[in-house]
């Protein structure tokens, strides 16, 4: 919402500086979003001496003036008429914006070069005259700033207004808030029909069929208008608030809507059909063509104005083209209603047709302002086109909204509010913003507000207006009782907190992607058909395809992360993200299964080429040791790696993936990127991926923790290398030391896997170190000795291994 | 007997001042005390000696050893100290070697912050769900379909009535159907809204707080987002309270806070206002608590919430939003 403070001062004073101003309209709660001069286009223009007139020698019309503009002469073509030597007139140097929207440049004119333009009243936006260059007092200077040596200086603000305040869509609304905090009294504009004569109800009637939504219409009929441009100081106000004037009498209407928030309409009454209105609903798929030319289809939810055959308006949102005042037009049938705000803001949206009028009828006029505004705009339209007016209003009333009122305990806003005022101070605010108030007791108030406040309906509502009336910044800073009371802390993020701090001490920095992927990312990681991440939650309303549907992994994004980074040679990464994936349950209308997941990736090198060390890229190893220890230091003692069956590896490579498992419980997965995946995603370099379920993980974080004893005893330890077929799993060989449940076994450690000669082919040798120690008594060597050749025994026969030559 | 134990000692003792580096005075500690050494032939030779001489002889004996022994390798460790002064070192200006550390994404150490403070202060965290129901995004708050107050949120469509979250202000109401007062949350999370330029993206944070009990007021709002953004910023930043609407507050405020680039003087990041609006706060209106069937005569509570990512923005002085989900490795390092 625009406010020049030039039409503002017409119904409240103000005199104060712009800036503070703005800032008591922002304290006020109308947030002033910018402060600009309407002027402002004038510092480019400035006091001209023509020092010089000669003949153009291309044109009869026109002159060459050498025009002092200051710092020197420029020359400038013009035709005006009342050009004369020692004349000061405006001069329009290049740059110049000028209110018709041209920009000034140093130009040829014919062939002749000119630096600048005399200017005329209209060509400037400062009066109506077009007939020669403005001319202007000799006490002004040459090179004077035309804004300052007119005094020009018009302040606009720019209201950036809340949903709430449909109140201040107005003039008068803003002047009721300055007034407000002025402490002065709004000056309405004084109404009085001009004579009029005959009867409306001989001409016209207006006939309401859907009165819920349109519980009020208002009419007046003018007959003898002269349709023509608007007296300059209507079009000025008008383009004072960026308006566009267009003819006297639907300017007059701007005004009015503008000055009062009422928004009002003109029909040529001569092109109703039978010269009377009918408010109805539109019929399905009836289409109708706007004032802007474009034709609009409608369903029964719009409200249609119509005249005895068809509609000549959408109610509330737009006129016809079929009933538009045009030059010829002479008599003129003015609406003023009230339309229901939910059906016009349904309309406006189906429509994508937002006006003017349906912002303010959507977030709703005043219901008693109908024929003020009314007779408002008849009296200005007579005033303005030499119009006629025909006696009588039409008011039909159908269904009249009840009257607010609202009682207002003194101590219980004090309690709200948390401050101290007492029943006058009350009183005399409300009464500031134009609340009627009535004392009941000596605690409560009753309070009317007025018509236009359709935001106030309760009793908190008054506690803000009191509030901001006070002002925010005189309420008492307090600070509530909170009492140390024993507090659940969430387990959930406890641990995600603690993950994330895992993850950062191993290298990896944290990602945050779009949680909403391209819908192909499902055929990009090659997710098969029938896995549940195909149930993928689409958005309706998506600003692209990439954004198009809700992820159900972390891994489009990562890999996504991924290639953004390569593209700025961002080599090596070492990347998480935790954050939720979103299942569709495949019922309308319903939530989506929200699943917390964390994802890591690794490409590129393990550490830097160093003085101490050759560079060496990453791999499966590296990814699953981030797990493992994860894991481990989260207290999860039971995890497990298995390989990943090819028949269920999408993204990741067959025999490179390994599932992981908490007990038995599948956790998700680890594995080197697959190779199509990679070209999916365009990546030139292979990555290690991990993804887990962090809601199961989190359920086996242990909450508690209890320690062991420390061994009182030293241990002993006895290495074995087995020669075994090379497809037998490693873990498969300590998990059978595990199960031979030899108690004084303390832990199994592998320290080297070996194929290549001299180990036969097809086979590997492993060798890891068994780890003995009691808990009652040092162990002595035969013991150790026998227990480790049965543990070898065994293993050898299990694994059908070989002892190495 | 060649020579009594007496000058054997002395002879060592000799020879050991003058022996200057660490080679002489291990040829010395074996010389004599090497297994063919002077004081073991001796210490042998007692044997031989008459018994009422041996344990003279012996307990003698052994006190040169054990005195030689000492000095030896006294001398020798004097030596060894003093070389370690001259000679030999590392270059010490080589890099180490690192464990790298990751980090954590701004918006999660922003989120962070903003959490503990309210954490110190009393509250407690909660969260609900990114994909809302439109009725906790909107209804319960007050937001009923048609009203233009849905304007102010460009939302995302999953269905007629489930919408991805604008604002985590719809944990107000799940937790108040939940939880009987009080109640002392604060929500962060992910938020969506349908919009995406230079100063928007399409997903960013939110941190949701909501305080209800009895007695509580306005002026206490005041106090505990005063509180917040000393601490947040720094004890000395101006903040104001300045009205504002929600639909689900009121009366609502908008809380500013002292441009912390241009201190108020104006300048691009506060459009030249001098003020930063960092929170929207308000008392919670009494239709919200009357959807969650709290008694608004007896309970009375405020929410307030803020936008993480505009709050890193200020505290790293980060001047475009995109940032934050490009995840370029070098923009993360930096935190």
């Amino acid at each position: 919402m625009k406010v020049s403070l030039s039409w503002l001062t017409q119904y409240v004073d103000v005199d104060m500086p712009p800036e503070d101003m703005a800032d008591a309209l922002t304290m006020a709660g109308l947030e002033v979003e910018s402060v600009s001069d309407r002027y402002e286009y004038l510092d480019r223009v400035v006091v001209g001496r023509i020092a010089k007139i000669a003949p153009h020698p291309q044109a009869d019309n026109l002159k060459i003036c050498q025009v002092d503009v200051g710092y020197r002469v420029i020359p400038v073509v013009c035709g005006a008429p009342n050009v004369k030597k020692d004349m000061l007139a405006p001069c329009a140097l290049p740059g110049t914006c000028l209110p018709d929207g041209n920009v000034l440049k140093k130009d040829l004119i014919r062939g002749e070069t000119s630096e600048g333009m005399l200017c005329s009243e209209a060509e400037l936006g400062l009066g109506a005259s077009r007939a020669g260059i403005m001319e202007l007092a000799s006490d002004f200077s040459a090179g004077d700033p035309l804004n300052q040596a007119l005094v020009l200086s018009d302040p606009v603000f720019e209201i950036d207004l809340t949903p709430n305040r449909a109140d201040c869509l107005s003039i008068i609304g803003i002047g009721r808030e300055v007034a407000a905090f002025k402490n002065a009294k709004v000056k309405y504009p004084a109404i009085s029909l001009p004579e009029s004569f005959d009867d409306i109800l001989n001409y016209t009637s207006v006939k309401i069929l859907d009165p819920d939504f349109c519980p009020r219409y208002a009419a007046m009929l003018v007959v003898d208008v002269k349709v023509g441009p608007s007296p300059f100081w209507l079009q000025d106000r008008l383009i004072s608030i960026g308006l566009k004037p267009i003819n006297n009498v639907v300017d007059a209407t701007n005004f009015v809507m503008m000055e009062t928030g009422q928004p009002l309409h003109a029909f040529d009454f001569d092109q109703l059909a039978e010269n009377r209105i009918v408010v109805r609903v539109a019929q399905q798929d009836e289409t109708f063509t706007t004032l802007d030319q474009k034709e609009r289809h409608l369903d029964p939810e719009m409200l249609m104005i119509c005249d005895g055959e068809k509609p000549v308006a959408i109610g509330g949102v737009m006129g016809g083209l079929n009933s538009e005042v045009e030059d010829t037009t002479t008599r003129v049938l003015l609406e003023s209603a009230y339309f229901d705000p939910v059906c016009i803001r349904k309309t406006a949206k189906k429509l994508g047709l937002s006006t003017d009028a349906s912002h303010r009828f959507e977030r709703g006029v005043d219901p008693r302002g109908t024929t003020t505004a009314l007779h408002r705009v008849a009296q200005l339209i007579v005033g303005i086109s030499s119009g006629k007016l025909i006696s009588g209003t039409i008011d039909e009333h159908p269904k009249p909204l009840p009257d607010k009122i609202i009682d207002c305990s003194v101590n219980a806003l004090n309690r709200h509010l948390g401050t101290r005022l007492d029943q006058n101070e009350i009183e005399s605010f409300l009464r500031s913003i134009e609340f009627e108030v009535e004392k009941i007791d000596n605690d409560k108030l009753r309070v009317f507000p007025p018509s236009c406040r359709v935001d106030i309906s309760r009793f908190e509502d008054l506690t803000e207006e009191i509030a901001r009336l006070l002002g925010y910044d005189n309420i008492k800073t307090t600070f509530p009782l909170i009492p140390a009371d024993d507090r659940k802390t969430s387990g959930r993020v406890d641990s995600r907190v603690r993950i994330k701090n895992l993850m950062t001490g191993m290298g990896f920095t944290e990602a945050i992607n779009y949680s909403f992927i391209n819908k192909l990312s499902c055929d990009r990681l090659q997710i098969r058909p029938d896995d549940p991440k195909r149930n993928q939650v689409e958005i309706l309303n998506r600003l692209s395809e990439d954004q198009s549907v809700m992820r159900t992994s972390l891994v489009p994004g990562l890999l996504e992360t991924m290639h953004r980074n390569l593209a700025m040679q961002n080599k090596n990464l070492k990347l998480f993200e935790m954050g939720n994936v979103f299942f569709s349950t495949g019922e309308i209308d319903s939530q989506p299964i929200e699943v917390e997941m964390l994802a890591g990736l690794w490409t590129g090198i393990r550490n830097d080429a160093l003085w101490f060390s050759e560079e060496i890229n990453c791999d499966f190893y590296d990814l699953k040791g981030v797990v493992e220890e994860l894991l481990k230091s989260l207290g999860v003692v039971n995890g497990a790696f298995t390989r990943m069956p090819p028949e269920f590896c999408c993204y990741t490579t067959p025999g490179y993936t390994a599932q992981v498992f908490i007990t038995d419980e599948p956790l998700g997965l680890l594995g080197e990127l697959h190779p199509n995946v990679l070209g999916n995603y365009d990546l030139k370099q292979t990555a290690y991926i991990f993804e887990l379920n962090f809601d199961l993980l989190l359920e086996q974080i242990p909450t508690l923790k209890s320690a062991r004893p420390l061994p009182k005893f030293p241990a002993t330890s006895r290495d074995i290398t087995l020669i075994v077929d090379k497809n037998v799993e490693a873990l498969k060989i300590l998990k059978c030391v595990e199960t031979l449940d030899e108690d004084l076994v303390e832990s199994l450690h592998l320290f080297d896997v070996f194929e290549g000669d001299p180990t036969p082919s097809g086979k590997k040798s492993i060798s890891f170190r068994i780890t003995y120690r009691s808990f009652q008594e040092t162990l002595d060597d035969d013991k150790v000795n026998r227990i480790h050749k049965d543990i070898a025994d065994s293993l050898l026969k299990e694994f059908d291994a070989a002892l190495p030559a | 007997m060649e020579k009594n134990i007496e000058q054997i000692q002395e002879q060592a003792l000799k020879e050991l001042e003058v022996a200057a580096d660490v080679e002489s005075i291990k040829d010395l500690s074996i010389r004599y005390l090497g297994r063919k050494g002077k004081v073991t032939q001796f210490l042998r030779s007692i044997a031989d000696l008459p018994p009422e001489q041996k344990p003279e002889a012996g307990k003698k004996a052994n006190e040169t050893k054990r005195l030689l022994d000492a000095k030896f390798k006294k001398a020798l460790k004097q030596l060894e100290t003093a070389s370690l002064e001259t000679e030999g070192h590392i270059d010490v200006s080589l890099p180490g070697r690192v464990v790298r550390q990751g980090s954590l994404h701004p918006i999660t150490q922003i989120a962070q912050q903003i959490c503990d403070i309210f954490i110190k202060l009393g509250f407690d965290i909660a969260e609900g769900p990114e994909v809302e129901t439109d009725y906790y995004n909107f209804e319960a708050l007050n937001i009923p379909k048609n009203h233009p107050a849905r304007d102010m949120q460009d939302t995302f469509y999953i269905s007629k009535n489930i919408v991805l979250r604008t604002h985590t202000s719809p944990t107000q109401p799940r937790i108040m159907e939940q939880q009987k007062p009080p109640v002392r949350i604060i929500a962060p999370g992910k938020v969506y809204r349908c919009d995406s330029d230079l100063t928007h993206t399409p997903m960013f944070h939110q941190v949701e707080g909501l305080l209800v009990d009895k007695g509580i007021s306005f002026g206490d709002l005041k106090g505990v987002l005063t509180t917040f953004v000393h601490q947040m910023f720094d004890a000395g930043t101006s903040l104001r309270f300045r009205p504002s609407f929600f639909p689900f507050t009121e009366p609502s405020a908008e809380v500013d806070i002292r441009c912390v680039i241009c201190r108020g003087a104006g300048c691009r990041v506060c459009s030249h206002t001098g003020w930063l609006e960092v929170l929207g706060s308000g008392m919670v209106h009494p239709a919200v608590f009357e959807n969650v069937g709290y008694d608004t005569t007896r309970y009375s509570g405020f929410a307030f919430g803020m936008g993480v990512e505009r709050i890193a923005m200020l505290k790293y002085r980060i001047d475009d939003i995109r940032k934050y989900f490009e995840n370029d490795l070098r923009f993360l390092r930096q935190f």
